[in-house]
């Protein structure tokens, strides 16, 4: 069957969202990941937007967390003080799912979107919290994009924005974070989770045609591969629902 | 209405009345959404310089405001604008050259930065970014803050939970609330003396406006008096807040404005593409602000058939069958 990496990297997401969680999106393969659950395996799930929006009924892809597009046909739209305190407030913070992407991240599912180089003085600056460190710092568990390379897979990020496990076992809990964190990193190679017990990443599949090693050499630090399977490829029904009914005019695929 | 009430302005005299060089600012909107753009047009018009800016995820205002030389110091959470910007383009270069400030907090601290200075109160908590480097790490140093009587001598304090251990909290983030010298909003209708009426998303509108010592509006319509009083409950700011108010129809443009018109992707794309590239910048500068003495100008040189094609589906709230690829 035919079908591009970044479908692959959506629906492995989408699959991962279940009927009744509340899904936190951000931008692009975030937001289509969303879609694709709910026309897909978790109709019952509801789309949440940091800007106010729930349960929008996203008829057309929206381009960006503002987007008019997610006004349309909700159950109420808020602003973003109604949003956080959603989060916030573990009596619905801990039925939210969030989707994030980052530059960086390390070995706790910790979150670089900030910086690379020195705060006072980066190399490369990049577009800053949004509300990433809010959901990380809140929702019960997340799912993280990210690409394969060494430079973005990193022993120490240059800037934490969005905490994970922070230091490993017990790390959210000394800072004063309610419980949460990541829950799976989803990339164009495979995808990781965390372990329970040491809250350290490790790989939990390869895509078809890439092993574990390949994985490895596209990071700064090791992570077990012992427990990986084969990750399951797309069905027709999946893809064909992601690009009729998700994507039609491939604006994110 | 006693004539006095009434608030409207022409947009070049309501910017050169409450927008001066190194006044701090706030925008209303979010990444390409309700910014006030006519307005941030206005200010790079008449060459505004030293601005302190805050804002929460204000993408294309933000980025012109810096383009166009205004900006010194920021406080933000994001600057982009989705799938146009990732990354928001000359503040991504202006920070990496220096030639501004920034202070990086989240959305969550910033909105509640705006509703601390809309409550009259120095400072609110949260649980956000504990164990981070938005706590660590600070854009301006204490001895900058001390230097500035307007900033706060911290960034944001870190406490425990006076109430121990109360609603399962050990420790709670303190951050400083904002007074802007201006706000500036963009909204559907307003009417003479200043009420306002948003439709979809407030965003943080309501808590940066009542924030503000004073606050400007821009609308697509104005409406007599007690127009909006008819129908109460869909109003947002009552005209109290209120200091001038300009009816700029698509005073949103190239950004949104539920119900009424999109975002013009086509636009928004050929700003990055200029944004990249100093030389082309400056001649978007030139052509699109500088030799446009308004808004309509500006309008008038997009071009009737590319405003017509953003026009919201009034069902909707937005263009059905744009093209946006």
């Amino acid at each position: 069957m035919d079908y591009t990496l970044k479908e692959l990297m959506t629906i492995c997401a989408a699959r991962e969202i279940k009927n009744n969680d509340i899904v936190f999106c951000g931008t692009g393969i975030s937001m289509l990941a969303a879609m694709a659950a709910k026309n897909i395996n978790a109709p019952d799930s509801v789309i949440f937007f940091e800007t106010g929006a729930i349960d929008s009924r996203l008829e057309d892809i929206p381009l960006a967390v503002a987007d008019p597009r997610i006004m349309y046909h909700t159950s109420a739209n808020g602003g973003l003080m109604e949003a956080f305190c959603t989060m916030q407030n573990p009596l619905s913070g801990t039925r939210i799912v969030g989707i994030l992407g980052a530059a960086q991240i390390d070995l706790y599912g910790n979150l670089n979107s900030t910086v690379i180089g020195e705060y006072d003085a980066p190399d490369v600056r990049f577009s800053g919290s949004g509300g990433a460190c809010d959901v990380a710092s809140f929702v019960s568990r997340s799912i993280i994009f990210m690409k394969m390379e060494k430079r973005k897979f990193k022993k120490k990020l240059d800037y934490l924005t969005s905490p994970g496990f922070l230091d490993g076992p017990g790390g959210r809990e000394k800072a004063g974070l309610p419980p949460g964190g990541p829950d799976k990193v989803i990339t164009d190679m495979g995808v990781m989770g965390f372990d329970e017990h040491t809250r350290k990443m490790f790989l939990i599949g390869c895509f078809p045609g890439i092993t574990p090693d390949q994985i490895l050499d596209n990071m700064e630090f090791e992570i077990r591969t012992d427990r990986a399977v084969e990750i399951a490829v797309p069905t027709q029904t999946e893809l064909t629902l992601l690009r009729e009914k998700c994507d039609p005019h491939g604006l994110i695929l | 209405m006693k004539p006095e009430d009434n608030k409207v302005m022409r947009l070049q005299d309501a910017v050169e009345k409450y927008v001066t060089d190194g006044c701090h600012l706030s925008i209303g909107g979010f990444t390409l959404n309700r910014n006030p753009m006519a307005a941030v047009y206005e200010i790079i018009r008449q060459k505004i310089k030293d601005l302190h800016v805050y804002a929460h995820s204000n993408g294309q205002g933000v980025d012109e405001l810096i383009g166009g030389g205004c900006v010194s110091r920021l406080e933000i959470a994001y600057g982009g604008t989705g799938k146009f910007m990732s990354t928001c383009i000359r503040f991504k270069k202006a920070v990496q050259e220096q030639t501004i400030i920034v202070e990086d907090y989240s959305n969550f601290q910033m909105t509640l930065r705006f509703l601390a200075g809309a409550m009259g109160i120095a400072f609110l908590p949260t649980r956000s970014s504990l164990g981070t480097d938005i706590i660590n790490k600070w854009g301006f140093p204490k001895a900058f803050r001390k230097q500035h009587d307007r900033i706060p001598n911290q960034k944001l304090v870190v406490m425990d939970n006076p109430f121990d251990g109360w609603c399962d909290t050990k420790k709670v983030v303190l951050v400083p609330a904002i007074t802007p010298d201006v706000t500036i909003i963009h909204v559907q209708m307003a009417d003479f003396r200043g009420n306002c009426r948003i439709e979809g998303l407030t965003f943080a509108d309501v808590e940066q406006a009542k924030a503000a010592k004073r606050l400007v509006i821009t609308c697509e319509e104005l409406l007599d008096d007690d127009y909006l009083k008819t129908d109460p409950d869909r109003n947002q700011i009552p005209f109290i807040h209120a200091d001038a108010v300009v009816k700029v129809p698509f005073g949103a443009y190239p950004t949104a404005c539920f119900k009424y018109y999109d975002y013009d992707a086509t636009y928004m794309k050929a700003y990055a593409r200029a944004a990249k590239n100093d030389d082309a910048y400056q001649q978007y500068l030139a052509a699109y602000i500088f030799d446009c003495p308004t808004h309509t100008h500006l309008l008038d040189k997009v071009g009737r058939r590319r405003v017509e094609s953003i026009l919201a589906d009034r069902n909707r709230g937005y263009a059905k069958h744009l093209d946006r690829k």
